[in-house]
């Protein structure tokens, strides 16, 4: 009963988007010898999935959404960790992996970090690079944890260019094939898209959410 | 014996109490020496670091204290007067005067049949910048397009090279790189006949925008620091995002908005005391749902009218995109969200306008949009001008002459006076339902693409002399190749 009540506050805390509340279950969980999978799994996700349907039935808006992955992620600090200790991690390839960024000599970050949390809280694996990333940490970090997508995110037209150049690094050294590149910012269109061999862009974060799942044929 | 005629009232919407504009400026001010600002250009540092401000040095952080804020704001001027490219007619930036020009920068342009949005080209840059020119209501031009058919490194200089060639119209413009600003500044200076002369007849408004909260890049920086060293006005964009990038409350985005362009201003006056600034803006109200930044909503539009406000107590020119929609076809919404933004905006009294024209937040042009928002802009001009006591008494004696069957259509006093009353649309629909019929039922974007077209096919704008048009395509074919382009658009398709 108390194992249950506390699964269904780990639930309720990422519906409600609060993230120190999360974190304070997910100790409790570990503390009380809880699997970590299933403090995921039967605690956190469903809360995490619930806000996307709030989100889907236009009951929650992204400060309601932004709280709930800010607290999903609150909780994972707290649990990567222990997963990494149990090795249950390792063949885990469930959740699509998605590296994302703010191309070099860029400083805005805002579209980027919406996606970034729309993804995580969609139960994509984010490792967000933060703003002005260069090619080469892009696809380092890349190969570091076998991402399924790369997204690249502009807000000028100058540094727009950074896309096209980190996409022709990647046909230099042999790595196209192995990432989907995601292009997005307020000067880019589909057409850009295109033109550089992206295999996808979105005009929005909610609208890069479908398109991963697009291009991950529904594994989500 | 006539009584002295009354002046007409101004026309004017105020948002914010005088007690709400000094807290606004006082949180800014605070927050400026408190939490400070990010300056990441090495020069502006040096700038702040020389005037005794704090920097902390590791990241760029600078505290702006409040003197070194007065100290400024008493030596950026209150005006600016910009001239045409032959240094003629001049059009003052400051007090309550108003003028619009097109939205600035954008990506794609709205295909004449409004079907489809697509890259512009130099072809449509040449369409957009000559229109421009005809459009009566326009006082300014703006380098409004980016064109895809040279290399996005030069394509800031492209603009501006293509809008002096075809309109004598002032221009508000600004560089994507740093690099950028040397060839650009040539180009006007060779138009005006030298940088000295440009100066004093500045021709163009360079845009530079903080990355909220509370930040001014390296080109940002440079741009707002090359311009005061030629004494070219720098328009302050500070873009804050209500919720997002900016505190909700349209107030606590105020207090940032004033900030970043007061940290903007410091730097222009640390570059050149007495360089001119206006204080201008992009701010938006952010979609919660859509994650979008409306220009058409109420709140974008609110928050411009009070800073404006707070920059018309600190005694600055003003700025502000208003007069343009999120709409991505000419349709009501794209009528009404413009047509809301231009009167409001005209109403606040705010300098420069940037917007007509613009849609799809900020992204698209349109040509025919633009011929309608020149006319939205006419319908603002007429509000602003009132009211007016045209005689004394006003009508009384008037009745006398018609007495016998008060006929007005023939009296000589409608006659007099109606062209000046009195404004005639080109494009709003004043038809008969059956004359309306008859001309083929039109909308008003059909009505518009028939002006646009005219105007494109009768329209000749004024030529630059051939020394300045040789200087100019001088430097714009050096700036190219630098970046690879080895021919001009233009000159290839003379060639061919």
């Amino acid at each position: 009963m108390e194992r249950d009540e506390l699964l269904s506050k780990m639930t309720d805390a990422v519906i409600n988007g609060l993230a120190s509340e999360a974190q304070t279950l997910a100790r409790r969980g570990i503390s009380l010898g809880l699997e970590p999978t299933d403090i995921i799994d039967r605690g956190f996700v469903p809360g995490i999935r619930r806000a996307g349907e709030l989100w889907e039935t236009g009951d929650y808006f992204l400060p309601e959404l932004v709280s709930s992955a800010e607290a999903m992620k609150a909780a994972m600090a707290v649990l990567q960790p222990e997963l990494e200790k149990s090795g249950a991690r390792k063949e885990n390839r469930s959740r699509p992996r998605v590296v994302i960024g703010t191309v070099e000599g860029d400083i805005h970050d805002i579209g980027k970090n919406l996606v970034a949390a729309l993804l995580a809280a969609n139960g994509f694996e984010v490792h967000d690079l933060g703003a002005n990333v260069n090619p080469e940490r892009f696809l380092d970090k890349a190969l570091e944890v076998g991402a399924d997508f790369i997204g690249l995110s502009a807000l000028l037209t100058t540094t727009m260019l950074g896309q096209r150049r980190f996409l022709e690094k990647l046909s230099e050294e042999g790595h196209r094939g192995r990432f989907k590149i995601l292009v997005g910012g307020a000067p880019v269109t589909g057409q850009w898209a295109s033109d550089i061999g992206a295999d996808g862009y979105a005009e929005n974060a909610v609208a890069a959410v479908s398109l991963c799942r697009k291009l991950m044929g529904e594994r989500t | 014996m006539s009584a002295p005629l009354l002046p007409a009232l101004r026309p004017k919407v105020e948002l914010l109490s005088r007690p709400f504009i000094e807290q606004v400026i006082d949180e800014a001010i605070v927050l400026l020496g408190v939490h400070g600002v990010l300056v990441e250009n090495e020069d502006a540092l040096a700038l702040l670091r020389d005037a005794g401000q704090d920097v902390e040095a590791s990241r760029g952080r600078v505290f702006i204290k409040r003197e070194l804020v007065e100290q400024c704001l008493r030596t950026a001027p209150s005006s600016v007067t910009l001239y045409d490219r032959q240094g003629r007619e001049s059009r003052f930036v400051g007090g309550d005067e108003v003028h619009f020009d097109p939205g600035s920068a954008a990506v794609t342009i709205l295909d004449s049949e409004g079907a489809k949005i697509r890259r512009p080209e130099t072809a449509d840059l040449v369409r957009f910048v000559r229109l421009t020119d005809a459009l009566p209501h326009l006082h300014f031009q703006s380098t409004g397009l980016v064109s895809g058919d040279v290399p996005e490194a030069v394509a800031d200089v492209y603009r501006l090279y293509i809008g002096l060639l075809h309109s004598t119209k002032p221009v508000v413009t600004g560089t994507f790189r740093v690099e950028s600003f040397a060839p650009m500044r040539d180009m006007l200076a060779a138009v005006r006949g030298g940088e000295k002369a440009l100066a004093e007849k500045p021709l163009a408004i360079f845009d530079a925008c903080p990355s909220p909260p509370l930040k001014w890049s390296r080109l940002t920086c440079q741009s707002l620091l090359d311009c005061s060293r030629a004494m070219i006005p720098s328009e302050l964009i500070s873009m804050g995002m209500t919720g997002a990038t900016s505190p909700v409350t349209l107030a606590g985005t105020l207090v940032q908005h004033t900030a970043e362009n007061l940290a903007g201003l410091v730097i222009c006056q640390l570059a050149r005391p007495g360089a001119p600034v206006i204080f201008g803006g992009s701010p938006s109200s952010f979609d919660m749902r859509k994650g979008t930044t409306p220009m058409g909503a109420m709140e974008t539009m609110m928050i411009d009218m009070s800073y404006a406000q707070v920059a018309k107590r600190l005694r600055l020119p003003t700025h502000a995109y208003m007069g343009l929609s999120d709409a991505k076809v000419n349709d009501s919404q794209a009528g009404l969200e413009t047509g809301l933004g231009a009167v409001l905006a005209a109403l606040a009294g705010i300098n420069v306008v940037s917007g007509a024209g613009m849609m799809n937040f900020e992204s698209c042009q349109s040509l025919e949009k633009l011929a309608i928002d020149d006319e939205i802009c006419g319908m603002a001009y007429r509000l602003l001008r009132g009211v007016a006591h045209r005689e004394d008494p006003m009508a009384v004696p008037l009745y006398e002459a018609v007495a016998s069957d008060t006929n007005f259509l023939s009296h000589p006093h409608t006659r007099k006076w109606y062209r000046q009353e009195h404004s005639f649309p080109s494009l709003a629909d004043r038809d008969t339902y059956d004359a309306w019929v008859d001309l083929g039922k039109k909308t008003m974007a059909d009505r518009a693409a028939d002006r646009v077209k005219r105007i494109l096919k009768e329209h000749q704008p004024a030529l630059l002399p051939d020394d300045g048009l040789r200087a100019l395509r001088d430097i714009m074919t050096r700036a190219g190749r630098k970046q690879g382009l080895m021919s001009l658009p233009l000159d290839r398709r003379a060639e061919k």
